[in-house]
């Protein structure tokens, strides 16, 4: 299923709306919110016309799902999901193979598994798409991609098969054993890999090398370094190191980016906020609940995430992470834009997701009030036109 | 005796608070009672000394704070913590009821802030999950102080008080002297507990008489609290067969119980009902799984316990949940179906029960301690914010306060205070230095 494939049926298949929804609002995230909006929803699973109802008529004998407020369809920025599965037991986490520091080879399409029920489980609280993969704890664990939270196998779910490589520094990315046991090491072995993509890379004849073909698309700044760190300092090595290679990064986390964030806005580079009730320990000690507000009034691009959980919760909820954002400066709005048509741009698919737009795919998440507080159900869920859950979650 | 002392002395520098001060135009949710508009509550020397509407009397020396807008409540009461970076048992053996929380804890350890933030100000601190037993619980008021000796609840015999921490399930079992299969997990216990049946056995029979007296054993000595009734057992089990056995064995052994996490609970609701127990206290996380036992953990639970008759609480687990989000538990306990008047108990009374200090705390009433909160609005909102905590008509949380208010939010100096709680010593959930390094087989609670 190819981005360049789909935005061709919804080009050259305007089929008859099949399913509309009309919400008391509708939180399109292309334009302000439509007070009793309506959105029709085409038999291709796209979005044909969005609209306040005065303006939208849904056609006789389309099936209307009715709710108080309607988003699109939500995107959880960064989760390992799908790879850290439910159990917890040795044979059902695929998110950090620890035989070696640096493995941006492995691939999520291999290890990512649809059926586990945390997939379900997340979105049927209307979370539709996620950026997940291999998760922080060593130096470069693995590559990351984005699916949709349904499907009978990878190949169904997924958006993009390889999204970014997944990076770690500071204490996540010291080995248990062995290199790297510090930060300076880290950096260390960081540059000499990239230095040997650069070569790679200006060689005519080379025998194949997947971690090198990996790597070479960072190095040629065509695939985004996600990098999970946390301490201040830690951050501004970061910045560093892409600056030497030019490469094209995500920050991860960042629990101190609010000691930094001059040096992050100049960089230009987004960050995906660590979960907003993680525990404030090790390198996150001094994290802070207004991180995404910060960073909002900073003007950084930004996104919220669920991240990975070593113990219980095995996944947090994206949409639970968000509410405590917003009850700490961030806000309603915000928080909403940030779930869904932020993390979009800063995945890149915000061609196809993302917002309640025509020929966007129609992803939608229905609720029977304010989407954060913790007594709003989620009372149905969307996904590219079929009604995927309908209930009170 | 010396803790003894220290106890008369703090409650005695507690009963100074001289000038009462009365609460007006606050929405009061008493937790027990009707709730009250526009209401009145005054506190003296600690203790709530009127509550009413708006006409209620308030003396005329009295300092008054206005509220109106806001709602006031029961400080809550967090039936199973492990703020404080307490430790208990070590690896030496499965069961340790000579070792005590009340050793072992931080006063100034930034997770006890991070509590008031949250409105908490009863909490039993406990030790972790990886032994069957792991040793004598504290509770503690969250009062302002440097020695624990400050925070302590004095019993009427002068001794704090507090429970014993038990385990079943996958958390003690290790390789020996600890159990490696369930049955061998009980077998351990019953085993104990005979040993202490004796020992008191021994004791009474000595009628008195110092001669005839068996020497002093701590375990036993503690052990025989458990039996006496005096110290309530904590025990923590998640898996509907674990729960069972707890019920089987409090049966047995006549112990007082109260289930913690019961994650399981709502497949076995009417045979814990109709047990007899203190109450099941729920941590609802936001998925299910993380370690086996808790694959089946609901959020309906609450609902489902307290339909069945339960003495339904919650608790935050401190380490596993956040004391600052507590609320939130109440809130996806009512999500998922559970009354919200039964919600706010189950953060209040119903962890007071299970204490047995629900004649001191838990609920607003005439003559108990002056402990409460003053919130921005609907205490089940996410966007409502603890904007003060009181303990005994003493303040000691104010959002308003640049160090309070660090406390709720994070930042640079907020933490910094090593790991964060207890540290198991199988060595897995080092909460302050490394999440890579769990051990997935899962000790804590």
């Amino acid at each position: 299923m190819t981005r360049a494939l789909l935005l061709f049926a919804a080009l050259a298949l305007p089929a008859a709306a099949q399913l509309a929804v009309r919400g008391e609002t509708v939180y399109t995230m292309d334009g302000e919110p439509i007070a009793n909006g309506v959105v029709l929803i085409s038999a291709n699973g796209t979005i044909e016309r969005v609209g306040p109802a005065s303006q939208v008529a849904i056609p006789a004998g389309v099936r209307t799902l009715l709710a108080k407020v309607v988003t699109p369809g939500l995107i959880d920025a960064h989760a390992t999901a799908g790879l850290s599965g439910v159990l917890n037991q040795p044979h059902d986490q695929d998110q950090l193979e620890r035989s070696a520091p640096i493995q941006p080879e492995l691939r999520a399409v291999d290890a990512y598994n649809p059926r586990d029920e945390l997939i379900t489980y997340l979105r049927n609280y209307g979370i539709t798409t996620l950026h997940t993969g291999h998760g922080p704890g060593a130096l470069i664990s693995g590559q990351t991609m984005i699916v949709k939270t349904w499907g009978n196998s990878v190949e169904d779910a997924t958006v993009s098969p390889t999204a970014m490589i997944a990076a770690s520094l500071g204490n996540l990315a010291r080995a248990q054993s062995g290199s790297p046991g510090t930060r300076a090491k880290m950096i260390a072995m960081l540059r000499g890999e990239l230095i040997k993509a650069r070569e790679y890379a200006a060689k005519n004849e080379k025998a194949r090398d997947l971690r090198m073909e990996a790597l070479v698309e960072v190095v040629e700044g065509k695939r985004p370094l996600l990098v999970t760190v946390h301490r201040a300092n830690d951050i501004l090595t970061a910045l560093r190191l892409a600056r030497e290679f030019n490469l094209k990064l995500v920050l991860d986390g960042a629990a101190e980016a609010h000691a930094v964030l001059p040096e992050i806005k100049a960089s230009g580079f987004p960050v995906i906020v660590h979960p907003t009730m993680a525990r404030p320990g090790g390198d996150m000690e001094n994290m802070t609940l207004e991180m995404a507000a910060k960073l909002k009034e900073a003007g950084i691009p930004f996104a919220l995430q669920s991240g990975f959980e070593g113990y219980v919760p095995k996944t947090r909820v994206v949409l639970f992470e968000a509410a405590l954002a917003a009850a700490h400066g961030l806000g309603r709005d915000a928080t909403l834009e940030a779930l869904t048509i932020g993390a979009a741009r800063i995945l890149g698919i915000d061609d196809l997701l993302g917002s309640l737009t025509a020929g966007k795919q129609a992803d939608l998440a229905l609720y029977d009030g304010d989407p954060l507080e913790y007594t709003t159900h989620c009372t149905a869920v969307i996904g590219q036109g079929k009604v995927l859950f309908e209930g009170v979650q | 005796m010396r803790l003894t002392a220290a106890l008369l002395l703090a409650a005695a520098v507690l009963a100074a608070q001289e000038r009462p001060i009365a609460f007006t135009g606050a929405r009061i949710v008493p937790i027990t009672g009707a709730e009250l508009s526009e209401g009145v509550v005054v506190v003296h020397r600690g203790k709530i000394t009127a509550l009413g509407g708006p006409q209620t009397a308030i003396p005329a020396n009295a300092e008054r704070i206005n509220a109106a807008g806001k709602v006031i409540m029961p400080g809550l009461v967090d039936s199973h913590s492990h703020i404080g970076q307490v430790e208990g048992a070590d690896s030496s053996a499965p069961i340790q009821p000579d070792v005590r929380a009340l050793d072992a804890i931080n006063p100034r350890a930034s997770s006890i802030r991070r509590a008031r933030a949250g409105g908490i100000t009863t909490v039993n601190v406990m030790p972790g999950s990886g032994h069957l037993l792991s040793g004598q619980t504290v509770y503690l008021k969250l009062r302002e102080g440097a020695r624990i000796d400050d925070l302590l609840i004095p019993l009427a015999d002068g001794t704090p008080a507090g429970g014993i921490k038990m385990a079943n399930g996958t958390n003690p079992r290790r390789t020996a002297p600890f159990p490696g299969t369930r049955a061998k997990a009980a077998a351990l216990v019953r085993e104990q507990f005979i040993r202490a049946q004796e020992y008191q056995k021994k004791v009474a029979d000595a009628g008195g008489d110092a001669a005839k007296l068996p020497p002093r054993d701590l375990r036993l000595e503690a052990l025989g609290e458990v039996l006496s009734g005096k110290r309530v057992v904590h025990h923590h089990t998640h898996r509907h067969d674990d729960i069972l056995t707890v019920l089987r064995l409090a049966e047995e052994f006549k112990f007082r119980v109260v289930l913690h996490h019961v994650s399981d609970g709502w497949m076995v609701a009417d045979e814990i009902a109709k047990a007899n127990t203190l109450g099941a206290s729920l941590i609802l996380i936001d998925s299910p799984g993380g370690k086996l036992e808790a694959k089946d953990n609901r959020l309906v639970t609450g609902g489902v316990l307290d339909r069945a008759g339960v003495n339904t609480g919650f608790h935050t687990d401190d380490g596993v949940t956040d004391s600052r989000w507590f609320f939130r538990m109440a809130a996806l306990g009512v999500r998922a179906g559970m009354g919200r008047e039964k919600a706010l108990y189950g953060l209040t009374m119903a962890n007071a029960k299970m204490l047995e200090l629900d004649n001191r705390v838990g609920s607003l009433e005439v003559g108990k301690d002056a402990d409460l909160l003053v919130l921005s609005g609907d205490p089940l909102s996410v966007y409502t914010k603890v904007e003060q905590t009181w303990i005994e008509g003493r303040k000691v949380y104010d959002i308003t306060r640049p160090e309070d208010r660090l406390a709720l939010t994070g930042g640079f100096g907020a933490g910094g205070d090593g790991a964060l709680m207890h540290l198991d010593e199988c060595g897995g959930f080092t909460l302050g230095l490394d999440f890579r390094n769990l051990n997935l087989s899962g000790e804590l609670d």
